[in-house]
């Protein structure tokens, strides 16, 4: 597949470890934002060709595991509604509310629907018209032209039976989250991509400036990772502290000018709470008062218990990077993705889930055995 | 500073009833298998945990297996529900080392089933019966309210002849030996995906529904040395692995590069955000061989159309017990875990 | 999150009333039918990336290339510095 296979080559990514092995002196702890990135690294066993002295973090990339609990619990009210169709992307059936995840209703009897795209949401309320469809609106800035289109595109149809749950959240609020933590062991940044091609790069300049971080907008290919891990550690190594595209092939430093305006058409920034992080203001996106008729909150007055939850699952000190899924006393034990305690051992792109399929066996036999899959440092 | 504001489910009780994913081939069925079935049905047969049980009734020796068809749509590119129910049960006879002769079939139908779509399904049975050499003797029909049945449900059993003289089971895998898988992969899988709501699109694949027993046949007549053979299904070429890894207490280190997949399901598995590995196959199958044997098993197998993609795929390792580990294509390495239920397509 | 995939356009339709600008994007053999609302400088033979079912970049074959062709350059000088060199450098 063109512009895909040419970046999984094995030449070209040994290529890339030497050049980043000849440039490393000292060791770097860098962050990949996006869970996608997460993804390919585990997948392709990334780790395995990268120095010792790169330590990689996983970050909150992954809107799966920071959708709030109350969120999770409120979807599931909803989908239990027998006039509802509920649909959502694949990625989040099986998250765990408080007590049950969207594939527990399912199972129960709820119409819960898998769909690829926020308009087969649309096209589902179109040929249902006595039923009230209901799309989960979750994502980064990647989904929300999509989620934004679809609102619009019903507004101007007027489809009255069509609502969304919004559960947007915003990337550059997190990194600043993450980098204003004492804790923050972070030195660069592999910003998430399709969030560029969205939203351009402007944005991540202050924050580089303010916190003399080197941000690299990468991609998601093994190639794309070597490169931005290459373009950060040389800017580390020489003191620099800039936003540089890796991902120049899909992303300019405007973004996607039709997509920013139709988000802005239909959502403004809202606070936004991330699960396991708690409340970042200005991160998140809910819908214009114009637009608020299809907002499944009002539309459907579910009540939602506050629930005081047990504090076993660390999920919060994993997704800023501040400790490794195998640290967590629940991990692997009480806690696997069969019965996860929370969302990153749900989500694949999860850290927990990611350490639990495919490195826990690390901790049981010596590390010179096994793929590499923990960074050390 | 930030507040970390940790916020952490209750535990779901995974034991209280049934999920889907209790379905799945992965985690989850085996569970189910060990916990429930197993202790109540004890005995040797049952306890080999192979596809189907090897019986010994004076002194001719049988094996004899079951499985049931529940896929929705009911008609896809490349099948129906019915090829699924014969050769699925058919394959499972051959992964046993037997010659698959005959087939019970018990149709649970949906009020309401348009009898078009029953004549449908019936004639992809006989034709598939007819293809892969077996006869359909004997059968139950049932009919449930409309609501309480997928349209149709069917179960098929198959009894067939253990000719060959060796025993195949996951105890007879070594270290040393060759892993191949007989043809590409997921093409059920995505033939099923481009016809389910919400996940429609145009695709040229149709699903690998066949009788394996000719191509199995033909490496037991050609002397090749073959320990052990399952067929995938759901869950894919992982599940079948870890299972027999699992089983055999061996491990096994595979080679993505070499797992051949046709380039119109890696689309589809690429923009679902599905890994091929995981998806379902329902015509192909991995055998174990003895690594002498690799090359002229790939040969053997290669002569038929089905299994014109055979390739040798990796290697089974004395440790580490029951992992299965994967060498990507950049050459970075990490451990091919078995499902914990369904793959879903997903965004992220 | 994201997942974004590269795909060529293989016809378009452009928006007309309520509907929207769409098209066939292939993917490896797999079309599918994609928004190109937001890509409307995308034509027949463009490669777009696709993420749920909207195009939100035009891949810029160029931009593509250049990471291959320095990598090409980069193994040039390699071979010169290793014929020079008379010790290996690097792990």
């Amino acid at each position: 597949m063109k512009f895909l296979d040419e970046y999984r080559d094995s030449a070209t990514a040994a290529q890339l470890a030497r050049s980043i092995r000849k440039t490393v002196r000292r060791p770097w702890t860098l962050m990949e934002v996006c869970g996608g990135q997460t993804h390919t690294i585990v997948k392709s066993g990334l780790l395995d060709l990268l120095p010792s002295e790169i330590s990689l973090v996983h970050g909150p990339g992954c809107p799966v595991c920071v959708t709030p609990l109350e969120l999770i619990d409120r979807a599931i009210a909803i989908a239990a509604l027998p006039q509802t169709i509920f649909c959502s992307f694949g990625d989040m059936l099986r998250v765990p509310g408080s007590s049950k995840s969207l594939l527990d209703v399912k199972a129960a009897g709820a119409d819960v629907r898998i769909v690829y795209s926020p308009l087969d949401g649309l096209k589902l309320a179109r040929a249902n018209p006595s039923r009230e469809v209901v799309f989960f609106a979750v994502g980064f800035e990647t989904t929300a032209p999509a989620n934004a289109m679809a609102v619009w595109q019903a507004e101007r149809e007027g489809i009255r039976n069509f609502s969304v749950l919004v559960a947007h959240v915003l990337v550059p609020p997190a990194m600043e989250a993450i980098l204003s933590s004492p804790n923050c062991r972070i030195q660069g940044f592999l910003a998430a991509g399709h969030v560029c091609t969205v939203m351009g790069w402007e944005e991540y300049e202050p924050i580089s400036r303010r916190w003399h971080v080197p941000i690299v907008v990468t991609g998601f290919e093994p190639l794309d990772l070597l490169e931005g891990v290459q373009m950060a550690v040389t800017q580390l190594e020489s003191g620099r502290a800039e936003v540089e595209n890796q991902y120049r092939r899909a992303v300019k430093r405007e973004g996607n000018r039709p997509a920013q305006e139709r988000i802005a058409e239909v959502f403004e920034v809202a606070p936004r709470k991330w699960r396991g992080i708690g409340e970042i203001p200005s991160s998140g996106l809910q819908l214009r008062e114009r637009y608020r008729a299809f907002d499944a909150i009002e539309r459907f007055r579910v009540g939602v218990e506050s629930v005081e939850e047990p504090s076993e699952c660390i999920a919060g000190l994993v997704l800023q990077g501040l400790k490794k899924p195998f640290e967590c006393p629940a991990f692997g034990t009480r806690c696997t993705p069969e019965t996860p305690l929370g969302a990153p051992m749900v989500s694949s792109e999860g850290a927990c889930a990611a350490y639990y399929l495919y490195g826990r066996h690390k901790h049981e036999r010596s590390e010179s055995e096994l793929p590499r899959t923990a960074s050390r440092g | 500073m930030n507040e970390v504001n940790l916020s952490c489910p209750v535990p779901r009780p995974a034991d209280d009833y049934i999920l889907l994913a209790h379905g799945g081939g992965g985690k989850l069925t085996n569970q189910l298998i060990e916990r429930i079935f197993l202790p109540a049905f004890a005995c040797a047969p049952l306890e080999a945990r192979h596809d189907g049980a090897r019986l010994n009734v004076n002194g001719q020796r049988l094996a004899f297996t079951t499985d049931s068809y529940v896929v929705r749509p009911l008609v896809f590119p490349g099948g129906t529900i019915g090829d699924l129910a014969v050769n699925g049960t058919v394959n499972d006879l051959a992964m046993c080392g037997a010659r698959p002769l005959y087939l019970s079939a018990g149709f649970i139908l949906e009020e309401g089933l348009a009898m078009e779509t029953l004549r449908t399904v019936v004639e992809s049975m006989r034709a598939a019966a007819a293809k892969a050499g077996v006869q359909l003797v004997t059968g139950d029909t049932k009919v449930v309210d409309k609501g309480k049945g997928d349209g149709i449900f069917i179960n098929t059993a198959g009894i067939g002849v253990i000719e060959a003289g060796t025993e195949i089971s996951p105890a007879a895998v070594r270290a040393g030996d060759s892993v191949i898988v007989s043809g590409d992969l997921g093409a059920h899988g995505v033939a099923i995906l481009s016809v389910r709501e919400g996940l429609e699109f145009e695709a040229p694949v149709e699903s690998d529904t066949a009788p394996l027993w000719e191509p199995v046949n033909a490496l037991f007549e050609a002397g090749i040395a073959v320990h052990c053979l399952r067929d995938l299904t759901r869950g894919g070429l992982s599940s079948a692995l870890n299972e027999i890894a699992s089983a055999a207490r061996v491990g096994m280190e595979i080679s993505e590069r070499s797992v051949p997949v046709r380039e119109a399901v890696r689309g589809a598995c690429e923009i679902l955000g599905l890994d091929p590995l995981y998806v379902a196959n329902e015509g192909r199958f991995v055998a174990f061989v003895a690594e002498q044997d690799a090359g002229r098993a790939i040969e053997v197998l290669r002569r038929f159309a089905i299994c014109k993609d055979a390739a040798r795929i990796g290697a089974v390792t004395a440790t580490p017990a029951g992992m299965v580990t994967l060498e990507s294509r950049i050459g970075g390495r990490r451990v091919l875990d078995m499902l914990s239920g369904e793959q879903l397509p997903r965004i992220c | 999150m994201c997942l974004a995939i590269p795909g060529k356009v293989v016809s378009v339709i452009e928006e007309a009333g309520l509907s929207l600008r769409r098209g066939k994007v292939d993917f490896g053999g797999v079309q599918k039918e994609i928004c190109l609302a937001y890509t409307p400088e995308a034509a027949v033979g463009d490669y777009v990336l696709v993420h749920v079912g909207f195009a939100l970049s035009v891949v810029d074959p160029d931009e593509a290339q250049k990471i291959f062709d320095t990598l090409t350059e980069m193994q040039r000088l390699e071979e010169l510095e290793g014929a020079a060199d008379v010790t290996e450098s690097g792990p």
